[in-house]
Formats: C-alpha cells, sequence, structure tokens
C-alpha cells in the first residue's frame, strides 16, 4: 500500500510541475541528414496510410456497434461469404503494401550507398563505453559517461543531459561523408544516434559498416540500443558535429594535448598530486564495480580495500590494472587511461581506504611499460 | 480405483466421476480437468510475471535508480519475459485447447490422455527451476528472454545452466501438448465433423501446433548448442573458435518468429468463436479466415530476420526480409476484415467476452499497425530496440493474446462451472484493463520514437513524463487483474445456474452438452450434420 | 481398435518431425555458413589457399583497410604494419600485422577475419593468412605475422573500399570457456 501512496503522491507533485522538464516528445526528429529526413518522410507515409486504414477498418466496426446492436432493435442478416469483396480486401492491402515497397526500397539502397567516403571511424563498443578510433589520425579514445553516481542515485539534482553525458564527444565534419567501422570488444552492442538515422550493431569478432554526412553542426546524442549487461543504460554517445575548417582545428589540438599528456609523464609528480588525481581517475573508471569505498561487490567484483594486490607486489598491481585479468570482470586499462592517470589510480588505490603502503608509482615508470618494456611490469599475475 | 486404468479414451465407458483429493489433480488423465490445471498454473504464473513487471515500472516511475540495482533489473526484464511467454500465454492457450477442443469436435477426450497429464505435470518443475535462479549465486538470467549470444553464453551468470534445463523441459511440454491436439482433432472427430465445419479455434489451434512441433525443437537445438558452448568447448557462437554470435540470432529468431504467431493464432480462433455469439451471425468468410491463418503460419517461416535488420544484413538480405514481413499485412488484414465484416449488420450485444473480444480486434489492429512500421527496414533502424518495439509487441501480446485469453475465460466459464458471471463485475474488469492497458503501452510509442531504447533500468529526462504515466498505468492494469481473479472465483461460488446454451448467440457441440459440462462428455460421439 | 493404431502412427510421425526439427536447428550451422557465403553476409566467409594468377587489372585500385581488434582480456600490442593499402584487383599482396605480448606468461591467440562490406569477401582471396593457425607467444615476446591476399578481378564496381578486421582472442589453455563462471564463483585478486 505504501508503494501506491508513493505513486499517488508522485503523480501529484508530476502534475503540478508537468512544465518543469517535460519535454512530450511525442515523434522522431527528422534528424540532420539527408538520410535521416528521408526516413522521417517514409515514417510519416506509412504512419498516415496506417492511420487512413484505421478510420475506415474502425469507422466500419464503430458504425456497427452503434446501429447494429440488438437493443436497438438490429435484426441480424445472415449473410457469411461474398467473394468479390473478400478478393478485393486481399488485392487492395497488397496494392497499398506496393506503394510502400518503392519508397522503403529506395531510402534503404541509399543507406547502402558504397562510394567512397572521407574519413574512416573505427567504432567499438566496450562494456560499457564506446571507444572511437579515427583511423587516418593517429587518434583514438574512450568516451565514459560522465553523470555523476550521485545524479544517478538521487542525491543531486539531475543535470540536463542527465545520462545522455560523456568526457569525450566523437567530433565530426560537417558536409563530409563519414564512414563508421563498428565492432565490439566483449558482446553486442548497438551505435545508435537517431539524428543521423544510424544504428548499427557491433558485434566482437565482426566489422560491420555504416555511413553518414551530417548537413548542419551541432550536438547529438544517441545511446546503446542492445543489451549488453549490467549497465547497458549508461552508455551514451555524443556526436559533436563541427565545419571541417574547425574539425581540422579540433584534430590538431588534440594532438596537441596528447603531446601535452607524455610530457607530464616526464616531469615528476608528488605523492599528493598523485592521490588527487587518482581519486577522480578512480570514480571514473573503477568505481562503478570497485564502488568509490574500494569494498567491490564481491565475488564478481573484488574489494580493493585490503586487497594482496593493492597491499602486495607493485608489478603484479601494474600488470592487472594495465592487461586486465584473464577470465574475469577486469579490463585492460591500458588503451583507456593515459600513463599519468595509470600511474595516478594505481597510486590511489594502494594509499586511499586505509590502504597505506606510501608507495607512488610514477607516470614515467607507466610510460615505459606502454611503450613496451615489458620486463619493467614486474612478475607476472596470477 | 486407479485412474491410470482408465486412460485410455473408449475404455472408460463406466460413467464415474473424477477422483478425491489431491489424487485426483496428479494422476488426471481428464481433459477438463488437465485442462483446469494448465489455467489455474498460467494464471500463477501470470501474476509472477505480473508483479515482476510492475517492479520494473515502479523502477521506470522516475528517473534515477530508485528500488532496483542495474543487473537486477535485468534479471527482471528477462525472467518477466520467459515467465509471460512460456507461462502464461503458451499454458493457458494449451489449457482452453484441453477444454474446449474434445467438446467441440465431439470427442470423448484427448488423443492421449496420458502423456497430457506429463505434458502438464512437467511444467511446474521447469518454472520452480526457472524461478529458483533467481536466488542463485550471480543471480537469475539477466540477458533478456532473447538471450543473445555472447552475453548469454561467455559471459553469462553461473545460473544458465538450470535456464537451459528449464527452456528444455518446457519445449519437451510443449511438443507434448501440440502432438496430443494434433492427434485429437485429426483421429478423434465426430462422424460428420469435417475439416471444414471445424470451429475457427480448433483449426488455429492445429496450425499452432504443427508450428510448435516445428519450431520447439528448434528453440531446444539452439539451447543445446548454448549449453555446448558454455561446458563442452564447443564455439556455435563463439567468434574466438571460428564460431558466430549473429548465428545465434538467427536459429533463435527461425524459432522465434513463428513462436509469435503460436501466441497469437488461438487468440484468433477465440475470437473467431466469440464475435459471432454476440453478433447473432455466422462467422464471415470461415474458408478465408482458414487460408490466412495457414499462409500466415507458412509465411512466419520466412520472415525471421526482421527482427535483426541491424545486425549488418546485405541489402538483399534486407530486401526480402522486409518484403516477406509486409506481405504478412495481407492475410492479417483479411482476418481483421473479416471480424468487423462479421460485427456488420448483426444483432450486437455486448457481454464481457464481446467486450473483450472487440478490444482485441481493435488493439491488436494498432499492434499491426506498428507492426507494419517496424518491418519497413530503414524505418526499422530508428525503432529497433527502442520502445517503439516495446508498444508494438505488448499492443499484440497484452490486450491481444491476455484479452483473447481473459474473453475466452469469460465465455466458456458459464459451461466450465455452470454458473452465470457477474456481468457487472466482468465489464468492471474489462473497462480498468481496457483504461489501463492503453495508459501504459499506448505512451511507448512516443517513447521509442523520441528515442528511448528498452532493457535501461535509467533514462534521461526528456521521457519522464511519459514513463510516469506509463507506469500509472501499469499499476492500474495489474490490480484490475485482481478483479479477474475474483470473477473467476465467484464464477465458481455462484449458486446461478445457466442453461447449456448459455449464450443467445452461442452454436456449436460444446453447447449442446449441459452446463456444467459433465466429467465425461460426447462417450457416444454426437452427429454433425 | 483402429482409432489407436492411427493414433499410434500419428505419434511416430508427429515425434520424427520434431526429432527432424532439432536435427534442423543443428543444421541451421552448417547452412549459415553457405548462407554466409553467398549472400556475403557478416564477411566471415573469405576464399582462402591457394589462387590461380589472374590478370593484373591495373586500371582500377581498391583500398585495402586494415583494422586490429583486441577481444575483452587481451593484453597484446597487436595492428598492422601498414593500416591502409592501395591493390590493383589481381594483384598478389603481400603484408603483415605486428603482435606483442606485454605480460610476462605464455599466451596463446587467435586471430578471427572480418571483412566489410560482406558482398567483397567472396571476392577477397587470402593465399596465405596467420589467422589460418593460432599463435603463440612467450611474455616480452614480439611476432610480425605475413598476410598475403589478392582481390579478384570480378570485384564489383561499386566497391571502392574493403575493410579487413583481426580480432584477437585469447585462447590461452588456461583460459577455457567455462573459466569465465568459476571466476565469477571464486572470485579474483583484483
Amino acid at each position: 500500500m505504501g508503494t501506491i501512496r508513493t505513486i499517488i503522491f508522485g503523480l501529484s507533485l508530476t502534475l503540478l510541475s508537468l512544465s518543469a522538464h517535460a519535454e512530450w516528445a511525442l515523434n522522431l526528429s527528422p534528424g540532420v541528414t539527408e538520410v535521416s529526413r528521408s526516413v522521417y518522410d517514409l515514417h510519416m507515409t506509412i504512419f498516415w496510410i496506417c492511420v487512413a486504414i484505421g478510420v475506415v477498418v474502425f469507422g466500419v466496426m464503430f458504425w456497427s456497434i452503434f446501429h447494429h446492436r440488438k437493443s436497438r432493435g438490429a435484426e441480424a442478416h445472415h449473410f457469411h461469404e461474398h467473394t468479390l469483396v473478400e478478393v478485393a480486401w486481399t488485392i487492395v492491402p497488397l496494392g497499398i503494401l506496393i506503394a510502400m515497397a518503392v519508397p522503403a526500397t529506395a531510402t534503404l539502397v541509399k543507406m547502402y550507398d558504397p562510394s567512397e567516403a572521407d574519413l574512416d571511424v573505427q567504432i567499438t563498443g566496450y562494456q560499457w563505453k564506446w571507444r572511437y578510433t579515427y583511423l587516418d589520425q593517429d587518434l583514438d579514445f574512450f568516451s565514459n559517461l560522465t553523470t555523476p553516481q550521485e545524479q544517478i542515485g538521487n542525491e543531486q539534482a539531475k543535470g540536463e543531459h542527465y545520462l545522455l553525458e560523456v568526457d569525450r564527444h566523437l567530433v565530426l565534419p560537417t558536409d563530409t561523408k563519414i564512414r563508421l567501422l563498428l565492432t565490439a570488444n566483449d558482446v553486442i552492442h548497438s551505435w545508435w544516434v537517431p539524428a543521423l538515422a544510424v544504428k548499427k550493431d557491433a558485434v566482437p569478432g565482426f566489422i560491420n559498416e555504416a555511413w553518414t554526412r551530417i548537413d548542419e553542426p551541432g550536438i547529438y546524442r544517441g545511446q546503446c540500443a542492445e543489451l549488453c549487461g549490467k549497465d547497458h543504460g549508461f552508455m551514451p554517445i555524443v556526436v559533436e558535429a563541427v565545419p571541417p575548417e574547425q574539425f581540422q582545428q579540433w584534430l590538431a589540438e588534440v594532438k596537441a594535448e596528447k603531446q601535452a599528456e607524455v610530457a607530464a609523464a616526464e616531469k615528476s609528480w608528488t605523492l599528493d598530486e598523485l592521490m588527487t588525481q587518482g581519486e577522480q581517475v578512480y570514480l571514473r573508471a573503477c568505481a562503478a564495480c570497485h564502488q568509490p569505498t574500494g569494498t567491490g561487490i564481491p565475488p564478481a567484483f573484488p574489494a580493493l580495500k585490503g586487497s594482496p594486490v593493492a597491499l602486495g607486489d607493485v608489478g603484479t598491481h601494474i600488470d592487472i590494472v594495465l592487461n586486465g585479468s584473464p577470465a574475469t570482470a577486469m579490463q585492460a586499462f591500458r588503451d583507456q587511461l593515459s600513463a599519468t592517470e595509470l600511474a595516478a589510480v594505481i597510486t590511489y588505490e594502494r594509499n586511499a581506504w586505509g590502504n597505506s603502503t606510501g608507495e607512488a608509482v610514477s607516470p614515467s615508470q607507466i610510460a615505459g611499460i606502454l611503450a613496451g618494456n615489458a620486463d619493467t611490469a614486474g612478475e607476472g599475475a596470477q | 480405483m486407479s485412474t491410470m486404468d482408465t486412460a485410455a479414451p473408449g475404455v472408460h465407458e463406466e460413467h464415474h466421476g473424477p477422483a478425491s483429493g489431491i489424487g485426483r489433480w496428479l494422476f488426471t488423465t481428464n481433459h477438463k480437468d488437465i485442462g483446469t490445471l494448465y489455467l489455474w498454473f498460467s494464471l500463477l504464473m501470470f501474476l509472477i510475471g505480473g508483479v515482476m513487471a510492475l517492479l520494473i515500472r515502479s523502477e521506470l516511475f522516475q528517473p534515477g535508480l530508485q528500488l532496483v540495482e542495474p543487473g537486477f533489473f535485468n534479471q527482471l526484464t528477462t525472467m518477466h519475459g520467459l515467465i509471460m511467454v512460456f507461462g502464461a500465454v503458451m499454458p493457458a492457450f494449451v489449457g482452453l485447447a484441453n477444454w474446449m477442443v474434445p467438446l467441440m469436435i465431439g470427442a470423448p477426450d484427448m488423443a492421449l490422455p496420458r502423456m497430457n497429464n506429463w505434458s502438464f505435470w512437467i511444467l511446474p518443475f521447469a518454472f520452480a527451476i526457472l524461478v529458483s535462479t533467481l536466488f542463485m549465486d550471480g543471480g537469475a538470467p539477466n540477458f533478456g528472454w532473447t538471450f543473445y549470444a555472447p552475453l548469454s553464453t561467455t559471459y553469462a551468470p553461473p545460473s544458465v545452466t538450470y535456464f537451459i534445463f528449464a527452456i528444455h523441459i518446457m519445449g519437451a511440454s510443449s511438443i507434448m501438448g501440440a502432438i496430443n491436439i494434433i492427434a485429437t482433432i485429426l483421429n478423434l472427430r465426430a462422424p460428420g465433423m469435417t475439416m471444414m465445419k471445424l470451429p475457427l479455434f480448433v483449426w488455429t489451434w492445429l496450425i499452432t501446433a504443427f508450428l510448435l512441433i516445428a519450431v520447439m525443437p528448434v528453440l531446444a537445438g539452439v539451447v543445446t548448442m548454448m549449453l555446448m558452448d558454455i561446458h563442452f568447448g564447443t564455439s556455435f557462437f563463439n567468434a574466438a573458435g571460428g564460431g558466430d554470435p549473429v548465428l545465434f540470432q538467427h536459429v533463435f529468431w527461425f524459432f522465434g518468429h513463428p513462436e509469435v504467431y503460436i501466441m497469437i493464432l488461438p487468440a484468433f480462433g477465440i475470437v473467431s468463436q466469440i464475435l459471432p455469439t454476440f453478433s447473432r451471425k455466422k462467422l464471415f468468410g470461415y474458408a478465408s479466415m482458414v487460408y490466412a491463418t495457414a499462409s500466415i503460419a507458412i509465411l512466419s517461416f520466412l520472415v525471421w530476420a526482421h527482427h535483426m535488420f541491424t545486425v549488418g544484413l546485405p541489402l538483399v538480405g534486407e530486401l526480402f526480409f522486409m518484403f516477406a514481413t509486409m506481405l504478412i499485412a495481407v492475410p492479417t488484414g483479411v482476418k481483421v476484415f473479416n471480424w468487423v465484416a462479421t460485427m456488420y449488420r448483426g444483432s450486437l450485444t455486448f457481454e464481457t467476452p464481446m467486450l473483450f473480444a472487440i478490444a482485441f480486434v481493435v488493439l491488436f489492429t494498432i499492434g499491426g499497425f506498428s507492426g507494419l512500421m517496424l518491418a519497413i527496414a530503414p524505418v526499422d533502424f530508428q525503432y529497433h530496440d527502442t520502445y517503439f518495439v516495446v508498444a508494438h509487441f505488448h499492443y499484440v501480446l497484452v490486450p491481444g493474446a491476455i484479452f483473447s485469453i481473459m474473453a475466452g475465460v469469460y465465455y466458456w466459464l458459464p459451461k466450465w462451472t455452470g454458473h452465470a458471471l457477474n456481468e457487472g463485475m466482468g465489464k468492471l474488469h474489462f473497462w480498468c484493463s481496457f483504461i489501463g492497458v492503453n495508459i501504459t503501452f499506448f505512451p511507448m510509442h512516443f517513447l521509442g520514437l523520441a528515442g528511448m531504447p528498452r532493457r535501461i533500468p535509467d533514462y534521461a529526462l526528456q521521457f519522464a513524463d511519459f514513463n510516469m504515466v506509463a507506469t500509472v498505468g501499469a499499476f492500474i492494469f495489474g490490480f484490475s487483474q485482481l478483479l479477474f481473479v475474483w470473477n473467476v472465483i465467484h464464477c465458481i461460488r455462484s449458486r446461478e445456474t445457466v442453461s447449456a446454451q448459455v449464450w443467445e448467440g452461442a452454436h456449436g457441440l460444446e453447447w449442446e452438452v449441459p452446463s456444467p459440462a459433465p466429467y465425461h462428455t460426447h462417450t457416444t460421439p454426437p452427429r454433425v450434420e | 481398435m483402429d482409432a489407436a493404431k492411427a493414433n499410434r502412427r500419428l505419434i511416430i510421425r508427429l515425434l520424427m518431425a520434431s526429432v527432424l526439427m532439432f536435427g534442423f536447428g543443428f543444421a541451421l550451422v552448417p547452412l549459415y555458413d553457405v548462407f554466409c557465403k553467398v549472400t556475403g553476409l557478416n564477411g566471415r566467409i573469405t576464399a582462402t589457399g591457394p589462387v590461380d594468377a589472374m590478370a593484373v587489372d591495373t586500371a582500377r585500385s581498391v583500398k585495402v583497410r586494415l583494422i586490429a581488434i583486441n577481444n575483452e582480456g587481451m593484453p597484446w600490442l597487436f595492428g598492422p604494419t601498414e593500416s591502409l593499402l592501395r591493390v590493383n584487383p589481381g594483384e598478389m599482396k603481400q603484408t603483415a600485422y605486428r603482435a606483442s605480448n606485454p605480460t610476462t606468461r605464455r599466451m596463446v591467440a587467435q586471430a578471427i577475419p572480418s571483412v566489410s562490406p560482406g558482398e567483397a569477401a567472396q571476392y577477397l582471396h587470402k593465399i596465405n593468412c596467420f589467422c589460418f593457425d593460432s599463435q603463440a607467444l612467450e611474455g616480452g615476446d614480439a611476432i610480425d605475422m605475413p598476410l598475403m591476399f589478392m582481390i579478384d578481378t570480378d570485384l564489383p564496381e561499386s566497391i571502392h573500399t574493403i575493410t579487413l578486421s583481426y580480432t584477437l582472442f585469447d585462447i590461452s589453455p588456461d583460459k577455457t570457456g567455462t573459466a569465465e563462471n568459476d571466476a565469477q564463483e571464486g572470485g579474483s585478486p583484483i
């Protein structure tokens, strides 16, 4: 009964504050590409055809309900077949279907246009984030949900783009044909941005392809559309379309930032600096499984607080964070985080929640390991 | 006495009543008893699955995580789907077939009464296993009722093995049930009951039974492959060993699409019985109804990949499955037109079964329209795996299959119990359900079009309002089902008796036996002229 | 008892039908391979093994994009030595993927190929590919894995770019199919 009261209370609250965040979006958006607009038109055409058929069929039905009721003295007429009528309502729908199939086929053929693209982007689905690789640009990054746990847990007011915000947008140039190559690292995901009318499954071990050409600059949000496990609802997609010149500028900036990151790894970091950055990285990349308090959710996600790994040999710890742990949910973070971030988070794990090794792992040590110097990784895991 | 001795039809000429106590139900081979068991079982499953649905809707009442963890949310959606499909809808139809097919075709019982007993009694075991996974380490299956690999194989919780075992048992039960129904219809018809005189409910069930025999073994095959991948190191669906996760989807939907029709063809049959009765007019286009049902069944084998338009099919594949799927609209349209023509110029009254049947025609047609929209491959890229799909299949399954089952129960309950329904309460149940179901599922169309993916425990703020509306509707619908339970119990306990014909416009062999239908009916086959 | 006989015959037939359909479920596996080959579905099946020399079509050049993906839990550094090739149909092309094992344990990997667009798969002849066999590497070792292929001169005109991806899976013997479940029960160090 408590539930009902809560719901009635909640409902009355909402009715009072409907305009607070109401959008009442009813329909597909026409989107920002030629394809998305033809999809929208096709959707509306078929919708109105259905409405028209519905009006006729339900019209006859409700006319019968009102006029042929026994209480109004209606007598049953005893007809129960009529070849002509039956043939007609087999043939006519067939005609309507053919009329629908023609524009549908045209749109589909357009979607499968194999002509050359100017930019190739590889999109890889991970549990539960996306990775974007600009294939000829030596640019590669992960895109994680940034909505704070406090908002999801209702401890904080929800932001405007609740659950649809990420740390790094997929920046794409407008007026450019972009080929999207989709695959996955673990289970099947599906990359969907409604404004582009692109939805394609990302299947582990296989490559799929889609394309888009965005007409208008803007930020377009989407979500994973294939159930992919626990946090399927928490891996949004944000596409930022910018004019081509701005795109080039952006590319240059990111590359410069990457250089700066490499340089940052060279400098020497204090334990405090590493702890501060490590906490941020931990909350973003690790806390979903190992929990903000380091207690984990055993058995799938073990505790780090007091764990033999976080307190034991540093080489093993580094190996597991960089390379993952075979046959567990622990992923390899070598590609997902920078050398500095890796060093910071490992340092944090070894010194937070009462883990007090006092050890700091330096970014330059991690950078050395990432560069392929396997020996520094210390003794192997397991 | 031994119930087993009287198993074979024709042997039990002695007109004894049912045994007493629990033994009556455990060892019964009587089609009416088994039908009753199936129906009570499905009602129980409907309520359990319904509680899960209400939990899901409660979590989705507002954005943010309130009641359940995302992992448990996935277990809830999975179990809700499995329980409703395999525990509620299918057994309810088998129960109705057990009760009504022998009565309608003038047979003394089902053709294989002992197998009938087994096919029911293994079901509670299957569902006990399935539900027990909720309490296992690692939780219940959490990969959706469509259990796509590799989420259901490499990444599955340990309970997946129990899930597979439960599916095997359910499959065996369905296959036995189907064999029994086919044997009954083909071999036990009363003299003069030719195929083209069969009531439409019998026809649709005959076709459904063939579908079951064709596809339940494929489901058994696909879960067996999963089992082998998980425990015996094969690689049917594991890309690492040369398998293909997409193959899983093909095999699953080769089962899955006919399965959709398994859940709707008997509903067509029920509605085709009820509409003529309360229109006081013969069913319009009987022969075309039979042919339409058969063509839907055949086409159902050629359209499976329309569930997979986004998986990366080549253009020709997309076109083929799009056209084939659109084609299904033709026989389905014929059915709807026939129902409307049956009502046209009839003499209509609106008792509870008729209300449910009319709501079925209207709301199923709406589900059909959204189905047609989903068939159009290029726009399906926008609808696929959104709430638009959720709205679509709930429209065909809740006000479709479930409403038809309720219509059937209200229609035949006086025949089973010999007592009259409480019409007022029946109508109250109908209107609450009708309003609740639409408030629940209609807004989901908007949610899907606005971009809300399915199977998510939390959502962006622009989806908040319609989700709240849907949850309110779900509680209205859910709690109005208590009226249904009340109505059934009330009818059983009522003292108000009914005639053999029950409804003024009812025709057919089942309305010629007394009400309540005696424990043994048609022991001397009736003659159909 | 004619009815009983008719029943028995019918049951046997129906049971046989369901056993047959159970088998059909399994038969779908090879049928699917045939289907994939014919339609290019999933870009799974490419022509492998030796191929007759063809006249090189110098008038046409096709972009071949090589992609490397690490599947979950695969820490190897893995990538093509050249990521974009221009190939004339009929031309024999030799390239390689480079893999190194940054861990300290011996690992075995299997590369799984996939071609996009799927229609192109049947026109891609792999004469020699590291994906034919699994690859074992000691901790710290690196290897260049050869790939030799040819694009058929019959490749449809509409196809300008072929993407060939390899996904690297960890198939080390200590990592078996059931390890996933065991690990979830038993927990792991981190």
